[in-house]
């Protein structure tokens, strides 16, 4: 059985259309866009809150669209236990959301950072990266707020639980701060919830799943939980 | 009615790389005495409510729900009534 994917378009979503291309023509799989306005799922499975610049970013990046009327139906789909990945501003309004602790705040060089970068895999267990078999990811980022931040606590229960999913790392899988491209706490580059059914990362595997772009590290996390919705 | 008037602050432990920036913009015109920039937001509105008590409890969760984000950010507000 064919997993569907819901791609929620918030005004201000623009990889929305990069995320239901890269499932259903690159991939094959079934998707539908979600509007923000609604609170059906469609009965997708596996729900994808998308790249973009959501409400403007105004107050502070995912601060409105965290309360569309769509977002009481995936808050709901995640408690339940339903797949939810958030990429760059889908991140960021899972943070907003309180479905993954921490904040976002501006790059510490300031610059809206436009570039592939490695991604150590983190977390092995997870049905977000259980399939894959490589150790680093490279998978594009673009974003101007993408400085994780957590206090010393939360960063402590995010690695005693496991769930830092991805650390921006070098070619040699080293992950210290000189090749932290935006200044995240810990190289973080995506997190998972305590239950592992949510996960929110900066990096766009969207954009790395068309052999037509050059690189295809991003469709490895996508199949991932593809095989494991389906086993 | 009420008008209010908020500050949100980014809490003194939270890096705040505008501040930093418009610093270093105060140093190349020589202010060499501007220490500790911080950058906040000043947000205003009006609470249609006649009583102080309710406008202030909605003004408060207001903050808390959407203005400030908790584990970053201090609020504070001030009412004033307007005819």
């Amino acid at each position: 059985m064919k997993p569907k994917f819901g791609v929620v378009v918030f005004p201000g979503s623009n990889c929305d259309h990069d995320a239901y291309y890269a499932v259903k023509k690159v991939l094959g799989y079934d998707a539908e866009f979600l509007w923000h306005k609604d609170n059906d799922l469609m009965d997708s499975d596996i729900i994808i809150l998308p790249g973009g610049f959501s409400y403007g970013d105004y107050l502070r990046t995912g601060s409105i669209a965290r309360f569309s009327p769509i977002m009481n139906s995936v808050i709901d789909f995640a408690n339940k236990g339903g797949t939810v990945i958030g990429i760059c501003n889908g991140f960021q309004i899972l943070l907003e959301a309180g479905l993954l602790p921490g904040v976002m705040l501006k790059n510490e060089s300031l610059k809206f950072v436009c570039k592939d970068v490695y991604l150590k895999v983190n977390n092995k267990d997870s049905l977000f990266t259980n399939k894959i078999e490589k150790d680093l990811l490279e998978v594009p980022i673009a974003h101007g707020e993408g400085n994780y931040f957590a206090d010393e606590d939360t960063l402590k229960m995010l690695e005693d639980n496991n769930q830092i999913a991805f650390k921006y790392s070098s070619i040699n899988g080293d992950t210290d701060i000189t090749i932290n491209p935006n200044g995240s706490r810990q190289n973080i580059a995506g997190i998972l919830n305590k239950n592992g059914n949510v996960l929110g990362m900066m990096p766009h595997p969207e954009r790395a799943c068309d052999p037509v772009l050059g690189k295809t590290d991003g469709e490895l996390i996508i199949k991932s939980i593809v095989e494991n919705f389906i086993n | 009615m009420y008008k209010a008037t908020v500050i949100i602050k980014r809490r003194p432990k939270i890096l705040d790389p505008q501040g930093k920036a418009v610093e270093q913009g105060a140093k190349l015109l020589g202010f060499n005495n501007v220490k500790s920039t911080r950058i906040g937001k000043y947000i205003e509105f009006n609470v249609e409510l006649d009583s102080k008590e309710e406008a202030e409890k909605e003004v408060k969760e207001y903050c808390e729900k959407l203005l400030s984000n908790p584990i970053m950010e201090d609020f504070e507000y001030s009412l004033e009534e307007v005819k």
